[in-house]
C-alpha cells in the first residue's frame, strides 16, 4: 500500500501540480511538499507528493556502493 | 538507484551477492517490514540469490493485513446505511469481515468506490451532498498524512458530509512491540522506504540503542535491496547495531516535516489494534477533538456486529513472522487468491498472497 513512483513535476498552480509519469500526465496535490518546483522529481503517493527525489543523493549512494565494490570486490 | 548502466548494475548485484556470501558465516533472519519490499523481494527473486544462511521474513507491514476484523466489521456496517457512500483504496473489498466483506455488500447494492486518492472522496461528496461519505482510511505513515490532508482540503472546501474511518497504524511502535516480545528472533531488519520518507530517520534510533538490532532504511529496487540485506550482514558480521540509510534520494533524515505537520494537526496518537497481535500503545492514529466531526466513528453512531476471527487462519502468525504462510492449512487449499480466508491472502501485498502467486523460493523445501 506505500507503493510510491517517482514522477516529474511539469506545472504547478497554486497547491496542485501537473506531473508526468512515464508520459502520462497526472494532477497531484503539493500539500504535503508544499515547495516543490517545476522541473523536480517528486515521489507520488495516494494523488500527493510526499518527497522530493534527490538526484545528488542518488549518484552519491552509487558511488559509494561503487567504491566499496572496486575497494573490497 | 537511478542512471546506471546495466554493467554497473551487473558489477554492483555481483558484488553484493559475494559479499553477503562471504560474510554470512552463521545463520541470520532479517525481517522485510514492508509489504511492498515483501514483493518487491519476490518479484525480483531475491530469496534465491542469498546463500542459505541468510533467511529473509516479513513482518507485519502490509497495512490491510493488519486491520483487525472489527474495523471490517464497521465499514460493512456503515456500507449497509442507505445514505452512506464509502470510499476506498481497492485493496480493503475484498478482506473478509466477521460475516460479511465490502465486496459482499457492493454486489448486495451498497454504494461503495474505490478511489486512487482519498482526495476523490471530495468530488463524491460535493456531487451528492444528501449522502455521507466515509473514506476508509488505512494505512501506514506513508498514506495517513494524504487522509489528514484529505480532511484539510474538506474543512477548506466546507463539506459537511466527508468523514474518515481511521485505523492509520504507526511502524515503530509495532517494531518495539515485536522485539519486546522476542518471539520471533530478529538479527536486522529492512525498514520501509515510503513510511521513512515521512518520518525519517530518528524515530527508528532505539532499534539499535534499545535492542541491538542493526537495520537499514532501504528502497524497492532489486539492487536496494540485496544492498540492504548486504550492509545488514555487514553489520552483523562486524558486531555492529547501528541504523543505515540506504535510500537517502528519497530519505532525508529528518523525513518530511510538512506532511507531518499536516499529520499532527488532524491526528493524535492512539492506541490501536492489530490482527494477530493484539493492542499496541501508541501505535495508531485517532482523529483529534478539533476535527471531531470529520470522524465517523464520534459523528455517525453505529451498531457492529460480534467480532470473530476466522478459527483455522494462522494469518497473524505470519505477521508476527513466527508461521510461515506454508505452515498454514489451509494456504493454497480452503484459502487462494480468489477464495481468500484471510486478510493476508487478500492483499497483494500479503504474504500469503505473496507466497502463493510466486511461489516460496528455497524457503517452502
Ligand atoms: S493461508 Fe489464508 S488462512 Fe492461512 S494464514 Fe494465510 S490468509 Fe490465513
Amino acid at each position: 500500500m506505500c507503493l510510491a513512483v517517482p514522477a516529474k513535476i511539469v506545472d504547478r498552480v497554486d497547491m496542485m501540480a501537473t506531473v508526468e509519469v512515464s508520459g502520462v500526465t497526472r494532477q497531484v496535490s503539493l500539500m504535503l511538499l508544499p515547495e516543490a518546483k517545476v522541473g523536480e522529481y517528486v515521489l507520488i503517493h495516494a494523488g500527493f507528493a510526499i518527497q522530493t527525489v534527490d538526484e545528488e543523493e542518488a549518484r552519491k549512494t552509487l558511488e559509494l556502493f561503487e567504491e566499496m565494490a572496486g575497494y573490497e570486490g | 538507484m537511478k542512471g546506471r548502466s546495466r554493467e554497473e548494475e551487473r558489477r554492483l548485484a555481483d558484488f553484493f551477492r559475494g559479499e553477503i556470501a562471504r560474510l554470512a558465516t552463521r545463520p541470520v533472519r532479517l525481517m522485510e517490514v514492508c509489504g511492498t519490499h515483501t514483493v518487491a523481494i519476490f518479484k525480483a527473486g531475491i530469496r534465491q540469490l542469498l546463500p542459505p544462511e541468510v533467511e529473509l521474513v516479513s513482518g507485519p507491514g502490509c497495512p490491510v493485513c493488519v486491520t483487525p476484523n472489527e474495523y471490517l466489521d464497521t465499514a460493512v456496517a456503515y456500507s449497509r446505511q442507505k445514505d452512506v457512500i464509502i470510499t476506498t483504496f481497492g485493496d480493503m473489498l475484498r478482506v473478509p469481515g466477521s460475516s460479511s466483506s465490502l465486496a459482499a455488500e457492493l454486489a448486495a447494492g451498497a454504494d461503495i468506490r474505490i478511489v486512487y486518492s482519498p482526495l476523490d472522496s471530495l468530488g463524491i461528496a460535493a456531487a451528492d451532498p444528501a449522502k455521507k461519505v466515509i473514506f476508509l482510511a488505512v494505512g501506514f505513515e506513508t498514506t495517513a498524512p494524504t487522509a489528514a490532508a484529505t480532511v484539510l482540503a474538506a474543512e477548506q472546501a466546507g463539506l459537511d458530509n466527508f468523514y474518515v474511518l481511521s485505523a492509520h497504524k504507526l511502524v515503530p511502535p509495532a517494531l518495539r512491540a515485536l522485539l519486546t516480545a522476542g518471539e520471533v528472533q530478529v538479527d536486522g531488519l529492512l525498514l520501509p522506504g515510503h513510511v521513512s520518507a515521512i518520518i525519517g530517520e530518528e524515530p527508528y534510533g532505539f532499534l539499535a540503542r534499545e535492542y541491538g538490532v542493526p537495520a537499514v532504511i532501504t528502497g524497492f529496487d532489486p539492487l536496494d535491496i540485496l544492498g540492504a540485506v548486504y550492509l545488514l550482514v555487514k553489520r552483523i558480521a562486524a558486531g555492529e547495531a547501528a541504523l543505515d540509510n540506504e535510500y537517502r534520494r528519497v530519505v532525508p533524515p529528518e523525513g518530511n516535516p510538512a506532511a507531518r505537520a499536516v499529520l499532527d494537526s488532524v491526528y493524535g496518537e492512539a492506541d490501536a489494534a492489530w490482527r494477530g497481535i493484539g493492542v499496541i500503545p501508541g501505535s495508531g492514529l485517532a482523529v483529534k477533538a478539533a476535527y471531531r466531526r470529520f470522524d465517523a466513528l464520534a459523528a455517525l453512531p453505529v451498531t457492529v456486529e460480534e467480532t470473530k476471527d476466522h478459527p483455522g487462519c494462522r494469518c497473524g502468525e505470519v505477521l508476527r513472522g513466527v508461521a510461515r504462510p506454508a505452515d498454514c492449512p489451509l494456504f493454497g487449499a480452503a484459502c487462494t487468491p480468489e477464495r481468500p480466508v484471510g486478510s493476508c491472502m487478500v492483499s497483494v501485498e500479503g504474504t500469503c498472497a505473496a507466497w502463493y502467486k510466486y511461489g516460496a523460493g528455497r524457503w517452502q523445501v
